[in-house]
């Protein structure tokens, strides 16, 4: 199916429906996210039963302030839907886990919540997966910088690059 | 005897006691000579491979480079076994920890070799996650610089430390 | 958990009541048989594995924060240091996801060169698996065989783009150089050598008894297993699914090439082997196809000013360098063209606003780049969907159930790169 008529046909059930550049995405709020990614698997025409990809943007100062984007493939028919779910605020951001419907969004889930700090209610095990247990914030956030952090043994501190000196 | 020496013997002694130290120091330089000399030829790194360095540690191990042409081919999986440590590769700040106390329980002596330009100084990720050379975790003795470095640098740098190593004093 | 008879950890207390004693133990992050720095946390039971949890991110680069802090250019030499092995794909994945939000097109030959370093990079990759998959299972003498062919592609490589590992050789636009004098030559002799080698692996390990032994129902994944968890690349392959993106997705002119998509049905880490020694071969034939196409010449960079990186490259006597009459040309000739260099060079490339995935068959599954433009000089997020990440989820459900020694040839089948997983 052309990414034309994917848009077409989602466009009669949802009504935030984007074709860019060949790239059909489909707009829900958070609740509606996992609700979304099921009926596109189980849609005979289109078969997304093939989640790819999770992953989050930050926009602060806007609203919605944060995106999650979900990734679907038809193994069967070779085509992509993407669904982007916005979260209103900044603070404690929370969404409804996929991990149930699709067991590959596990550690991309717990890797969105590591680096932004969404909290995926029903996740099994929302932990930290690549930084440190005892890590304080969360890195890929626009509002944190891109470095300088204690070095764990000498305690030396490294400004980040656009506040270095030259001295 | 490196004139210095001679230089530190501390006046108001008999003639006696100067030939007495300046026998005990030609005995020990070559005491430290002849272990220089052992412990350069038998060095047992630890496999400490971490990111893309660690390949081409791995390749200067292999058939081509063949590491064991200096006695080194012998990669040991324990550190207790091992008294070089290659630091192959980003350190981040997970790891830096582990790194530690990998090197804590290495044996005494023991050396350091910082390769690539992450291990030595963070490298292009001068960013949260990478600890800024790993320098400030572990003492290091030889920096090879590359990103990654050829199977020939980490060569080079062996090399230099073997001689750091023959040269070293130890006894005296 | 069922009862083993005999079993040393069952006890039977005072009472008569049976109780069994499970173990945990620590693997890695520094060991050498887990592949990198891949920790595991095992529950054994005895020699059994009763539950695997793996524990990643010692290699937390933090690339995809630091590529949001750099021009659109300098991002290539950012992810192609993610998955160190495969850093061709890298490459393509970024640039092609740059060129879709620029609304450009590589010119035929940087794609032919394009699909030419990919597939050689896709065999000197697999190569490493060997090496350090056999390594694992204790077969150290494929280790060395393995890293012996990889120097030689290595040293295409080298002559190439300059370096061994990182080259970012593809640029934004299409590859930064043209082949040199004498690399087609050099290709076309690896073409020849290369499937006497394969040959050679296959006559030792494919009828190996300890090899198959070691292999054999080790680390079974189904398809639906694999489609459930994410798992592509040969590990889906060799549960009998056809997914290859350059035939499902073509990119850089893939639908014209002909070759096939390995499959086999076994699903376990054997057929995973073969699968990998016969998409070597695909890939030889892929490469052959580019070298027979490489003798059309044309530019390898798009001409459009504004993308293209300002620069003429040429082989001096001290080595690569700008052109001594391009130099001239900035230096003393146009001041138009010098403003033009320095805002290239300090600002580099403008991409409108928007956001594209992009994906690429990586020599481990499907390698996925989402990138969003806020219509500046730099990336507002580049997320890199890495195949190793996703493929390590399914560790508990191979390991669990069975040996200790099982689960090592187990993660060595997934081929796991840790620069890919932690990023």
């Amino acid at each position: 199916m052309s990414p034309e008529e994917i848009a077409d046909r989602l466009r009669s059930r949802y009504p935030d429906v984007l074709l860019a550049r060949g790239e059909v995405t489909v707009l829900v709020g958070p609740q509606e996210a996992p609700a979304t990614l099921e009926a596109l698997r189980d849609d005979p025409e289109l078969r997304l039963e093939f989640l790819s990809c999770v992953t989050a943007t930050h926009h602060p100062g806007v609203v919605p302030a944060m995106w999650v984007v979900y990734e679907l493939r038809s193994t069967a028919l070779h085509h992509r839907v993407r669904v982007k779910a916005g979260l209103p605020g900044d603070d404690a951001p929370h969404i409804p886990s996929v991990t149930p419907i699709f067991p590959t969004a596990n550690w991309q889930e717990r890797e969105v919540f590591d680096f932004y700090g969404i909290v995926f209610d029903g996740h099994p095990d929302l932990t930290r997966i690549l930084l440190p247990d005892e890590w304080e914030g969360h890195p890929l956030l626009k509002t944190e910088e891109l470095g300088g952090v204690n070095t764990r043994f000498h305690g030396a501190f490294i400004p980040p690059v656009d506040r270095r000196t030259a001295t | 005897m490196p004139v210095e020496r001679l230089e530190g013997i501390q006046l108001g002694k008999t003639p006696e006691e100067i030939e007495e130290e300046v026998e005990r120091g030609v005995l020990l330089t070559s005491l430290d000579r002849a272990v220089g000399w052992a412990r350069k030829q038998s060095m047992w790194p630890a496999t400490f491979g971490l990111a893309c360095c660690a390949i081409e540690m791995m390749s200067t191990g292999a058939g081509r480079y063949d590491l064991s042409r200096w006695g080194m081919e012998l990669f040991r999986a324990s550190p207790r076994q091992a008294d070089l440590m290659i630091v192959a590769g980003r350190v981040s700040q997970k790891m830096a920890p582990v790194l530690r106390r990998i090197y804590d329980q290495m044996p005494e002596p023991r050396w350091v070799i910082s390769m690539g330009v992450c291990a030595s100084a963070g490298g292009m990720f001068t960013n949260y996650a990478i600890v800024q050379g790993v320098d400030t975790v572990v003492p290091v003795d030889i920096y090879v610089p590359g990103c990654p470095p050829k199977p020939e640098m980490l060569m080079f740098g062996i090399l230099k430390l073997q001689e750091k190593v023959r040269t070293q004093e130890t006894f005296r | 958990m069922s009862v083993r008879e005999g079993h040393p950890t069952v006890r039977v207390a005072p009472s008569g009541e049976i109780r069994q004693e499970t173990m945990i133990i620590n693997m890695g992050p520094q060991h050498p048989s887990t592949h990198g720095v891949l920790r595991l946390l095992l529950e054994l039971d005895g020699e059994y594995v009763v539950r695997c949890k793996p524990v990643i991110g010692y290699l937390h680069t933090g690339i995809e924060k630091n590529t949001e802090y750099r021009s659109w250019m300098q991002g290539v030499t950012y992810v192609t240091r993610a998955d160190y092995l495969s850093p061709f794909f890298n490459e393509l994945g970024y640039c092609l996801a740059v060129e879709r939000l620029l609304g450009i097109e590589a010119p035929p030959r940087a794609q032919v060169i394009r699909v030419l370093c990919n597939e050689m990079n896709r065999i000197s990759s697999h190569l490493v698996w060997l090496a350090t998959g056999s390594l694992e299972l204790g077969a150290v003498s494929i280790m060395l065989y393995g890293l012996r062919e990889r120097e030689l592609l290595m040293d295409i490589f080298e002559t190439i783009t300059g370096l061994r590992m990182n080259p970012a050789y593809v640029r934004i636009g299409g590859v930064i150089m043209d082949l040199p004098e004498d690399g087609e030559r050099r290709i076309r002799a690896f073409l020849d050598e290369m499937p006497r080698r394969i040959d050679e692996y296959e006559s030792i390990l494919n009828d190996n008894p300890i090899w198959r032994e070691r292999n054999e129902g080790v680390g079974r994944l189904s398809a639906q297993e694999c489609l459930a968890l994410g798992v592509t690349g040969p590990m889906l392959r060799a549960a009998g699914v056809p997914l290859d993106l350059r035939r499902d997705a073509p990119y850089s002119g893939y639908e014209t090439y002909d070759f096939e998509v390995i499959t086999r049905t076994e699903a376990d880490a054997y057929a995973r082997y073969r699968i990998r020694l016969d998409e070597m071969r695909q890939s030889l034939r892929i490469i052959e196809q580019c070298v027979d196409r490489l003798e059309e010449p044309g530019p390898v960079m798009v001409t459009d000013p504004k993308v293209r990186w300002p620069a003429q490259l040429s082989v001096g006597p001290d080595g690569i360098g700008n052109d001594p009459a391009y130099v001239r040309h900035i230096m003393e000739e146009s001041m138009e063209a010098l403003i033009h260099h320095f805002k290239m060079v300090t600002e580099g490339v403008q991409v409108p606003v928007g956001e594209v995935y992009q994906t690429v068959e990586s020599p481990r599954g499907e390698l996925g780049f989402y990138v969003v433009s806020d219509g500046g000089h730099r990336p507002y997020r580049v997320k890199i969907r890495d195949p190793s990440f996703v493929n390590l989820q399914a560790t508990a459900s191979m390991v669990e159930g069975s040996l200790v020694a099982d689960a090592i040839a187990a993660i060595a089948s997934i081929d796991p790169v840790m620069g890919g997983v932690d990023r």
